[in-house]
């Protein structure tokens, strides 16, 4: 580690202004969260007043049949388009990583696009994409199909194979090549040094990938609202239906109950990283 | 530490302190940093004469690259008094202090021309921009850089960034230069030809370089006087052949060249007694029973045959019985490691015609003259006698 | 020798077997590659396509699309009053988007970078939960926040300052927008900084900058790299932002995204917004290219 000096860090007064900065910053990334919290607690049919402790609203949650079908929706489509994801795009970082094939190029700006492209610009194009094929199946095979689940699905498997690929790139990237050069030099097959060596050392990324690919596919409205059938409303789309045709406090109480899920996965992540991370350092 | 010297230490130290002799470049004072609980430079006092050509040496986390940088204002001491030229600077910003640091991988602007780089400073001091080209070219030829001043110092071989390093220096005509191991990422080459141009450049400018390296040869080979640090401590200032020939200490003894370091007892009449008994007259003014080393460098013994023990015990003073172990030949030299009964000896010997040939497994005496050992109290400073 | 004297007498043979190795190996990169290229071509890029065909395609009277009739109808229409508002209105709402995310992210990445590890850890952690949290319930924290009757406003009437009516105007959109991307702006922002080399900056400070100049002549160079990929990554989602103006903004202040959405679901004409998708789809090309190539590695 390079030391740090004094000359580093500013003085006087953007140095007293650097700090507030920091402090508001987080203020304003957690007040917002915290009152929602608060404030799923409240027992007042406006959303943003306080009119006493109630937990009605959760239970009202609870015993929401649209909500539990929407959420279960939700899971199915988030943990289907992750496994998916996570198997096509380690191939692909893989292939990106350690070979040279035809087309290479082309692949890797491929893969990129779906990161940046706009929502609704993704959703756009699935909606296009799925009326004209399905046009096309019931014209030429006199296929019946109609969006839903499946073009969910597939729709985010699309924008998922692109963000798992760059994580688990990154991690292959990091690791240092000649352990597998030892690894063949040991006798083992490609296979095995994959197996052995090269598996375990992306293991983090890949479930860093994964954890990434869930949190976006949960996240998602505009692309499932699109490409979206009857009776295959993603929990977000339902919830962002109910937004719209005006807030009530059960909302609170569901978004509550998404925060959390979601928490509690970035903080699973991180407890499983840093073991790993421990682990490997003492081994 | 006997009494007698740390006294005269002592008494040297308040007699500096009074004094702050008036040419001194830059001038320590009790100085002490710490980083939270680590003290990285313990109460050093030290002056640097001007026009000096000063080293700052010791192992790696000894202390003289934050003594360097506390020069150079990017640390601030938390203790002490630090005065350039007499002007106190103890926690004035670097660019208000009249030093330029070389520094360690040159930290050349990359975003930067060379030109931009060397004229960078001059720039931020509000010379005008006519003027300052016009110094950076100059600096630029100075060090041999002539038509490489729009490369980006990405496009530079290392060689090349550490002049422009120099240059983007030297172009603020700072009193005083300091350097960062400068020759650190250099081959061994290259590293040679730059020391001998780093000193006749001092020599021409008169400036005061300080120098940081953890190269003992590098040090001897460049400087008018060295100090030498170990753990936030400095432990001796003098020039290089009072370094080499009086080391204050064990840990000065042995990490300055190669060294012998035999345990000894004092005795009266100038005279030790070695860990097997025997006893060796040498120049000391130590009280009767104090522990210290015999300093005994590979060069100034010599092995004979045993059977000339005798003859030569009478004419050099001194020898020690012992088998030659390992025999390496270096060229110019040959180097015997003797193991006597209690402790291995490394000898140096001229590769002259007619010099003596020993293979392994020979009986033979190391002898020596009196007068070519020095006597270091054996104050436990020692980190590594067996440093090979 | 033999080895040697072997590659002598059949040179042809060696350089065969590596051609074949090299062959060999491409193959099996190109094979790991397949499953994901070829999804990527069917489900991605070929919908790309149709976006492209369909915008040049024809309304007929039932809401339905002409493919065989070709003309630049629905990119005309880019040029009416109305789409014109609402292009200029996303563009400057995005802008300033950026704009305050760069302010706020800037000095913020900078004090991260220059922490020790451990506390750059946890701060870090700390920027890392609120981007993971789900975007929908983000943005409807702030729809509650900012309720007429909400704590912001009640908290104003508390100080005496009257009622405040955020909500559904272009500011409560600025606000929620910051709030959704301001982490895409540190996170790129963090990574250029901390890999600066801090001597550089001492280099500087030896060289009698001030810490201002040595900020503007060094630090903030070196970052650029930072700052082209932050902008883009908050730029780009905020011009087609959709959910945000939904749940913040008020129906006065459609914006791009929320206006394409209109265009499939209730106007159905879907020529029109294919063009318009079109047009953020060159946006987002155009501001890519403009950072790899301002020197940018990947985003």
């Amino acid at each position: 580690m390079t030391a740090v000096g004094p000359s580093v860090e500013p003085r006087g007064l953007p140095r007293f202004a650097m700090r507030a900065n920091a402090w508001l910053v987080y203020l304003f990334f957690y007040a917002p969260i915290f009152l929602l919290i608060v404030f799923s607690f409240s027992d007042d049919r406006l959303v943003g007043r306080w009119g006493g402790f109630t937990l009605r609203w959760y239970g009202e949650f609870a015993n929401n049949s649209e909500v539990q079908q929407s959420l279960w929706v939700s899971v199915r489509v988030a943990v289907l388009s992750t496994l998916v994801a996570v198997v096509l795009g380690t191939l692909a970082a893989l292939a990106l990583v350690r070979f040279r094939f035809f087309g290479k190029k082309v692949f890797d700006a491929l893969l990129y696009l779906p990161v940046i492209i706009p929502d609704v610009t993704m959703a756009v194009m699935m909606l296009l994409f799925f009326t004209r094929l399905f046009d096309v199946l019931d014209d030429t095979f006199g296929l019946q199909l109609a969006k839903g689940f499946g073009s969910i699905v597939v729709s985010h498997v699309a924008f998922n194979i692109s963000f798992v690929s760059i994580v688990v790139r990154a991690r292959l990237e990091g690791m240092n090549e000649t352990l597998e050069e030892a690894a063949v030099d040991l006798y083992a097959t490609p296979w095995q040094s994959f197996r052995y060596v090269t598996f375990p050392q992306i293991l983090p990324g890949i479930a860093g990938g994964a954890l990434l690919a869930l949190t976006l596919s949960l996240d998602d409205v505009v692309i499932s609202q699109f490409v979206a059938g009857p009776g295959s409303t993603t929990l977000p789309v339902f919830v962002f239906g109910l937004i719209r045709r005006g807030v009530t406090p059960m909302i609170n109480a569901v978004s509550v109950v998404m925060l959390v899920a979601s928490v509690t996965l970035v903080v699973l992540s991180l407890v499983a990283q840093r073991s790993r991370d421990a682990a490997g350092s003492d081994g | 530490m006997t009494e007698t010297q740390a006294g005269i230490q002592a008494a040297e130290e308040m007699a500096a302190v009074e004094e702050r002799s008036v040419d001194s470049a830059v001038s320590l004072r009790g100085i002490t940093k710490r980083f939270d609980d680590v003290v990285a430079v313990d109460n050093v006092n030290l002056d640097i004469a001007d026009g000096e050509f000063f080293a700052l040496l010791g192992p790696s986390g000894c202390g003289k690259t934050t003594t360097l940088r506390m020069i150079a204002g990017l640390e601030f001491p938390t203790e002490g008094s630090l005065t350039i030229f007499g002007d106190e600077v103890g926690t004035l910003p670097p660019n208000k202090r009249p030093v330029n640091t070389v520094f360690q991988n040159y930290a050349l602007f990359p975003h930067m021309s060379v030109l931009d780089n060397v004229t960078f400073g001059l720039r931020m001091q509000g010379v005008s921009k006519s003027e300052a080209k016009q110094r950076a070219t100059d600096a630029i030829a100075m060090v041999q850089l002539e038509g490489r001043e729009q490369r980006k110092p990405s496009q530079l071989s290392g060689g090349q960034q550490q002049r422009v390093a120099l240059a983007r220096a030297l172009v603020n005509r700072p009193k005083v230069l300091l350097l960062d191991e400068p020759l650190g990422a250099l081959d061994l080459k290259l590293r040679q030809q730059m020391q001998g141009e780093l000193k006749s450049l001092q020599r021409e400018l008169g400036i005061t370089f300080v120098f940081v390296t953890h190269d003992q040869e590098e040090a001897l080979t460049m400087s008018d006087r060295i100090a030498v640090m170990n753990e936030g401590l400095l432990l001796q200032v003098s020039d290089p052949e009072s370094l080499y020939e009086r080391p204050v200490n064990r840990f000065v003894a042995d990490f300055i060249g190669q060294t012998n370091l035999l345990d000894a007892t004092a005795e009266a009449d100038n005279t030790v007694c070695l860990a097997n008994g025997v006893r060796v007259a040498v120049d000391h003014d130590l009280a009767i029973g104090t522990k210290l080393a015999l300093c005994l460098r590979p060069e100034r013994a010599s092995v004979v045959a045993d059977a000339d023990g005798d003859a030569a015990q009478t004419t050099a003073g001194h020898y020690l019985p012992g088998v030659v172990k390992r025999v390496t030949y270096l060229g110019t030299d040959r180097i015997y490691d003797v193991a006597l009964d209690w402790m291995e000896l490394e000898v140096r010997e001229g590769n002259r015609p007619g010099s003596g040939r020993f293979v392994e497994g020979d009986r033979v005496n190391v002898i020596w003259e009196p007068d070519s050992v020095a006597v270091v109290p054996d104050d436990g400073s020692s980190t590594g006698a067996d440093r090979s | 020798m033999t080895a040697v004297a072997e590659r002598i007498d059949e040179p042809v043979g060696v350089a065969d077997v590596e051609r074949q190795a090299a062959r060999e190996r491409r193959r099996r990169g190109f094979l790991l590659a397949l499953p994901a290229y070829a999804y990527l071509v069917f489900f991605f890029a070929l919908p790309l396509v149709a976006v492209g065909v369909f915008s040049f395609a024809t309304r007929n009277r039932f809401g339905g699309v002409d493919l065989a009739e070709w003309n630049l109808d629905s990119y005309r229409k880019l040029g009416e009053d109305i789409v014109f508002d609402i292009l200029l209105r996303s563009f400057s709402l995005a802008l300033l988007t950026t704009a305050i995310c760069l302010v706020l992210a800037y000095p913020f990445a900078y004090f991260i970078a220059t922490r020790s590890e451990t506390v750059r850890n946890v701060m870090l952690v700390f920027v890392l939960i609120p981007f993971w949290t789900n975007f929908l319930v983000r943005n409807y924290a702030w729809r509650l926040l900012l309720g007429n009757d909400g704590p912001v406003s009640q908290v104003s009437q508390l100080l005496g300052l009257g009622e405040v009516r955020i909500l559904f105007t272009p500011l409560a959109v600025v606000i929620g927008l910051v709030y959704s991307f301001l982490p895409f702006m540190i996170l790129p922002l963090y990574a250029a900084i901390e890999r600066i080399d801090w001597r550089l900056v001492e280099a500087s400070r030896d060289l009698y900058a001030t810490g201002r100049q040595s900020w503007t002549k060094v630090v903030f160079p070196l970052s650029m790299p930072g700052v082209i990929a932050g902008s883009i990554l908050v730029f780009v989602p905020s011009l087609g932002a959709y959910v945000t103006p939904e749940i913040l903004g008020g129906a006065k202040t459609t914006l791009l995204g929320s206006y394409i959405v209109s265009q499939f679901l209730t106007a159905r004409n879907w020529p029109a917004g294919a063009a318009l998708s079109m047009v953020l789809l060159t946006v987002m090309l155009m501001t890519t290219i403009i950072y790899f190539r301002s020197g940018g590695r990947n985003l």
